[in-house]
């Protein structure tokens, strides 16, 4: 059983339409970047997949039909919005004691563990610690459920580097242990991209791009063209251009790696490069 | 390891209640502070009419007669109380459902295995069964060192307990004031219901809205046609409980001096009573309808 299983995904709203016929497959064990410009629909997505919103078409997670259980689906499923979510009037100590009362596979040793490791104090409200400390406290919180699926909302929004870097290193290192699935939304594409195992891109609704990371890395080549060979390399059919420090640098879809080298260096293109040509820049 | 193919068991819905009320108490510190603050202020005013005591009981022992010297201090602070947690329960059910929507926790809490409806009927059983129960201990634990305190300040100047006992039916008291406490949360079961449900709708000023449909209606009422009905509605509604809790043979003026004027039968056979009770349950339902739909505000 796959853990997310959504075809023809559909959720309108007055003016917009968020999520045109959304296609969506993730097998359990996988980490996945949905990734797409700002409105492209994946908040909604994730909205619909954790049963805050209705849609239309048909989705199951974990064999579940979100909208109609999602009390029952969240034993099983984590998320961290961005942010801002934890209530600002709570003690740490507070919010250990609400999720060791109501969630089933909370295991409070494990919190009191990953806190320890932090500077919070079990005192302190959530609204004296600072961005850092909440999203620590937040992770803390859901690492020591025991769950199947976490959903990962823009987690490390307006963090600094040494936070962000320290929040997926304990995600990967404290709680991913292969079975798990954890899906991600995030601006900071070159920051996930070396802890995904799938890339899906959302555009105006609708997916452009599902692909493994093995596959994308074969799939994909830059070749920065020397100058002499531009235009035989431009024959080849680049998918996006772009100039940089005045050369040409072309990226290929499916290409002949030991046939582009002739033309220039090769290298495989980063998520942000193949974002920005797959999606085409600003719209 | 391999990961369980069916969902795992839930908790016992009582634990899961029990705590998200918790919760509610941590977020509304109010809710049970204010009337014991309002109980203190009552007290401290006790302690110093408390000097004047001995001469006072002397004085009514000679007259003879039947005083509220002593009842009445003890009266008023229940009063005061319960008054109190009436008011912070308003406010808190007006802005229940809708500060976790203004603040985005409404996210974490929608995170967690609780459901919609296991939220709003913890969050209705505050002012439904926390307030009532916690004023009501507020009270009698109030009461009871009041009387300790006169018991003592009678003794040391020579007075006999008894004398001041006779002064303080305070066991009737306890008796009366549970029972009008469970009919009053009965009858105001559908405002709390009410307050909740625009709770769960207002985008902000909760309070305001759930005021406007009786407020604007009253207020051209009256002035066209010089009349009060709404407002008479309304407020038999929200204080009409103890009068009619406490009314004897239809007329609420009476005072309750036993137990045995109680009147359950009379107060179970008001068609607004029951009438009530089924608003209440649709605006719960309705409310529990929008906090599932409801987005971050």
């Amino acid at each position: 059983m796959a853990c997310i299983q959504a075809r023809g995904l559909r959720k309108a709203y007055k003016t917009t339409t968020a999520l045109d016929g959304v296609d969506l497959t993730v097998e359990e064990g996988r980490i996945v970047g949905l990734i797409g410009p700002n409105g492209a629909g994946k908040s909604t997505a994730l909205q619909a997949i954790l049963g805050l919103t209705e849609y239309q078409g048909d989705l199951k997670v974990l064999g579940l039909d979100p909208w109609a259980a999602r009390d029952e689906l969240m034993r099983e499923v984590s998320f961290i919005a961005d942010v801002a979510v934890l209530p600002r009037w709570m003690r740490v100590w507070q919010a250990v004691d609400y999720v060791a009362g109501v969630h089933p596979r909370f295991d409070r040793a494990k919190a009191e563990g990953f806190l320890a490791k932090t500077s919070i104090q079990r005192t302190s409200r959530v609204r004296d610690l600072s961005k850092g400390m909440i999203v620590q406290l937040h992770l803390a919180l859901v690492m020591a459920i025991d769950a199947r699926l976490l959903v990962l909302d823009e987690p490390t929004l307006g963090l600094d580097l040494l936070y962000r870097k320290a929040f997926y290193d304990s995600l990967l290192n404290d709680y991913f242990d292969g079975s798990r699935t954890i899906l991600i939304t995030t601006h900071q594409v070159e920051e996930v991209q070396h802890i995904l195992t799938d890339v899906v891109f959302l555009n105006r609704g609708r997916v452009v791009l599902d692909t493994s990371m093995e596959a994308f890395e074969e799939r994909y080549l830059e070749l920065m063209a020397a100058p002499e060979h531009l235009a035989t390399a431009r024959t080849f059919r680049p998918i996006h251009e772009r100039q940089l420090f005045g050369r040409s640098l072309l990226i290929y879809d499916g290409a002949d790696r030991d046939r582009l080298a002739t033309m220039g260096e090769v290298r495989t293109p980063s998520l942000a490069d193949i974002f920005v040509a797959v999606i085409g820049g600003v719209q | 390891m391999t990961a369980p193919a069916d969902t795992p068991a839930a908790l016992p819905w009582q634990r899961v209640f029990y705590w998200s009320v918790r919760r509610e108490l941590w977020e509304n510190r109010a809710v049970l502070l204010a009337p014991a603050a309002i109980a203190a202020i009552g007290f401290v005013g006790f302690l110093i009419s408390a000097f004047g005591l001995p001469n006072a009981l002397r004085a009514v022992e000679a007259s003879g007669k039947r005083s509220a010297l002593l009842l009445g201090p003890h009266s008023f602070v229940a009063l005061a109380v319960l008054a109190t947690g009436l008011l912070v329960g308003m406010f808190y059910a007006a802005g229940a459902l809708q500060s976790e929507r203004r603040d985005r926790s409404l996210l974490f809490w929608k995170s967690m295995p609780v459901s919609d409806r296991m939220t709003v009927l913890s969050k209705a059983a505050v002012p439904i069964l926390v307030i009532p129960l916690a004023t009501l201990a507020i009270t009698i634990g109030t009461q009871a060192l009041m009387l300790v305190w006169s018991t003592l300040a009678a003794a040391f100047n020579g007075i006999s307990p008894l004398v001041v006992w006779r002064h303080v039916s305070l066991a009737t008291m306890w008796v009366v004031l549970p029972y009008g406490l469970l009919v009053n949360v009965l009858w105001m079961a559908p405002v709390w219901s009410w307050l909740l449900l625009v709770s769960a709708w207002a985008r902000r000023m909760p309070i305001l809205w759930a005021v406007a449909p009786f407020a604007a209606p009253a207020i051209i009422e009256g002035i066209a046609f010089r009349t009060a009905h709404v407002a008479q509605f309304v407020g038999e509604r929200v204080l009409g409980g103890y009068a009619m809790a406490f009314s004897v043979g239809g007329k609420a003026e009476e005072a309750i001096h036993s137990p045995s004027q109680l009147d359950p039968i009379h107060v179970l056979s008001e068609p607004g009573l029951w009438l009530g009770l089924a608003f209440a349950a649709a605006f719960l339902a309705a409310a529990i309808w929008l906090r599932r739909r409801r987005e971050p505000s």
